[in-house]
């Protein structure tokens, strides 16, 4: 793992000592709140119905025990003992009072966290594969270059005040865990025919009121080119985003004002002037130095068969069971990679206890590295565990309630805060699933579903990915009722997909009834081995919307 | 972020969140501000809720509160109480449906 130097601790120190000024100068009224607000959400500190909340940064989802300690200590001592996991790898306290933040923040730095850049019109944190370093037939660990990046545009002053906020993933395989195309720049590492590694750039993908797919305009930036080029694109996202109207200002709209071409042209334009002046080529030593932080651990000579755990998956169904759905091939022999969902049948998704989170985090110190992943599904990833501990690992799981065996079924749901915590919600979010978790609780019928991902937003800004859920869910407001509009086919990975409104918004009451009915309708067509996805792109809209509607 | 005055509605409170810790609060008949909805002051109509707008909101008022706001109540026709017309402001009003143990509704519990 990347750990900080003296500069990034000096860094980290001096802006909680000047969060900690400001506060104080608010609280004596020195400071308006017209002159405070934007100095508070630059450190991540939001108002939202009940109290302020706080977005803390998890750089590419990775996160050490000793951080996750201090996350669950940092729940108990300044929130209500719990956090909240986002889509974007981040963890959210809904409940601290902000004259505590200051302290908050000053013991988040003792374990190298902050919340700097995660609000605001800037580069917000990079997110990656959270299998990065552990799968099978990964390019390259993404969070190396996702590294980089973070150091290039944390405090940059050219890009701090940005047309609107600006997000990038980078996925270093070819299945893409991070949703790349749907970032403001999404990064696919590749290699080419020599074997050299670089990196092909999508620009202008997004969710929102208006959902684009990332356009693709380099094949194979090199890697010691890479922040030059990345610089390129910002520039001109700078000189041409509409600061005029934010709900255009998001750097999708100029690309697809301008067009896929234009957009092209003109990075490259830019990028040939600093290219010329050479002053951002990245040295190759330095390259390495940041790539040696996340070399592999020290994995163990094992066989990839191993008798302890085919005994404990044929002794113990519920084990088996999870395996099949939790656990991911690793790329050493003997060992596995471990999903831990935090979606129990009827939770609320993406939060953890402060109780859990220290379960998780002495399960990692003790069998996973040290290592600890957060997923853009709101899930935790252990990316190293030895297959012959799974048993073990698993019945840690189950003492702390982390042992959902759903990963990728029905009731494994993104869902955004919504309207029980978010200001900007039109409706809730996390009601609807809770019913649509419980609707499905057989774990039977679940696995009998197969594949399906439900992702429910409370507002237009679709922090809950609606666009790119396999059934998206979003929660309108009808003269003061909540209703909710439902999308069938959309997609975030590598076939990407945004998708398609079936028709009339339903009611709170009948919603669940309604994607009950969808998934009916899915199983009375698929063919053998259909997920939803694959039935729903071969017959189309037309049998769920009669379902849904009845025939016209 | 949903509207809170919808054209046409008769009455309305004042709102905003507590500066020290984001608490929701309310502007009462006494002038001040207070965690309960139940000693929310109530405006019958948009000259009353103007003025007692410019109340919750006196020069200086920031040190306090802020984003206050009004939104609209509904009476009713037999309790004769008033409560938040919107889903969002009876939400802000108790707490978390999802949470029943945190927010005001916890407190009152």
């Amino acid at each position: 793992m990347y750990r900080y130097d003296e500069f990034d601790h000096e860094m980290v120190r001096q802006r909680v000592a000047q969060f900690r000024d400001q506060v104080s100068r608010r609280m004596s009224g020195e400071l308006e709140e017209d002159a405070f607000k934007p100095l508070r959400l630059m450190n991540g500190v939001y108002l939202q119905l009940h109290a302020y909340m706080l977005r803390v940064a998890i750089p590419y989802g990775t996160l050490s025990s000793r951080q996750m300690h201090q996350l669950a200590h940092i729940a108990r001592k300044y929130d209500r003992g719990y956090g909240h996991f986002t889509t974007r790898q981040n963890i959210q306290y809904n409940w601290p009072a902000l004259e505590a933040i200051p302290d908050l923040l000053e013991e988040l730095a003792e374990v190298e966290m902050h919340a700097i850049q995660t609000s605001g019109n800037c580069i917000r944190n990079v997110t990656a594969d959270q299998y990065a370093g552990a799968i099978e037939a990964e390019v390259e660990d993404p969070r190396i270059i996702s590294e980089i990046i973070r150091q290039w545009s944390t405090f940059h002053p050219e890009f701090s005040f940005l047309p609107r906020k600006f997000k990038i993933a980078v996925s270093g395989h070819e299945n893409d865990r991070a949703a790349i195309r749907f970032h403001d720049i999404g990064i696919a590492i590749k290699k080419n025919d020599a074997g050299q590694i670089g990196y092909e750039v999508h620009v202008g993908g997004g969710l929102g009121r208006s959902p684009f797919i990332a356009k693709k305009i380099a094949d194979f930036v090199k890697p010691e080119k890479l922040l030059a080029y990345l610089e390129a694109v910002m520039r001109v996202y700078n000189q041409l985003g509409r600061r005029d109207n934010s709900y255009k200002a998001r750097i999708k709209i100029l690309v697809h004002e301008i067009g896929a071409d234009e957009m092209k042209r003109r990075v490259e334009v830019e990028f040939a002037k600093i290219d010329s002046r050479g002053t951002l080529d990245l040295p190759e030593a330095e390259r390495q130095r940041i790539a040696s932080y996340f070399a592999p651990p020290a994995f163990e000579t094992l066989s990839n068969s191993c008798p302890e755990f085919e005994a404990a998956c044929t002794n113990d169904a519920a084990f088996s069971k999870w395996v099949k759905t939790n656990v991911v091939a690793h790329k050493v022999d003997g060992y596995a990679i471990v999903n831990i969902s935090l979606k129990p049948i009827g939770g609320v998704p993406g939060d953890a206890t402060d109780v859990q989170m220290d379960s998780i985090a002495k399960i990692a110190c003790d069998y996973s590295c040290d290592e600890i992943r957060v997923t853009h599904e709101q899930n935790l990833v252990l990316p190293h565990v030895r297959k012959m501990d799974l048993h073990t690992v698993y019945e840690a799981l189950c003492a702390a309630d982390l042992h959902t065996p759903n990963l990728g079924l029905i009731s494994d749901q993104i869902a955004c805060p919504g309207l029980d915590y978010c200001n900007l919600a039109n409706a809730r979010s996390i009601p609807v699933a809770q019913e649509i978790s419980e609707r499905f609780s057989d774990l039977d019928r679940q696995a009998d579903i197969g594949e399906l991902h439900i992702k429910i937003s409370g507002c237009i800004n679709a922090c809950g990915h609606h666009h790119v859920g396999n059934i998206g869910i979003l929660g309108v407001d009808k003269k003061g009722t909540e209703f909710y509009q439902l999308t069938l086919g959309g997609a975030p990975d590598e076939h990407a997909a945004i998708g398609d409104i079936t028709g009339p918004a339903f009611t709170a009451d009948k919603v669940v009834d309604a994607v009950e009915n969808i998934v009916e309708t899915y199983m009375h067509h698929r063919k053998d081995g259909e997920k939803f996805l694959q039935t729903y792109r071969r017959v189309g809209m037309a049998p769920f919307k009669e379902r849904l509607y009845g025939s016209e | 972020m949903a509207q809170h005055v919808s054209k046409g509605a008769r009455y309305h409170a004042v709102t905003a969140n507590r500066l020290t810790d984001g608490e929701v609060v309310y502007f009462s008949d006494q002038n001040s501000w207070v965690l309960a909805f139940e000693k929310a002051a109530i405006a019958d109509g948009p000259e009353a809720t103007e003025a007692l707008l410019a109340k919750a909101k006196p020069e200086g008022f920031s040190q306090f509160v802020i984003d206050v706001y009004p939104f609209e109540v509904i009476e009713d026709e037999t309790s004769k109480t008033f409560q938040p017309a919107s889903v969002r402001e009876i939400i802000r009003a108790s707490g978390p449906t999802v949470r029943l143990d945190l927010g005001k509704q916890a407190e009152t519990a």
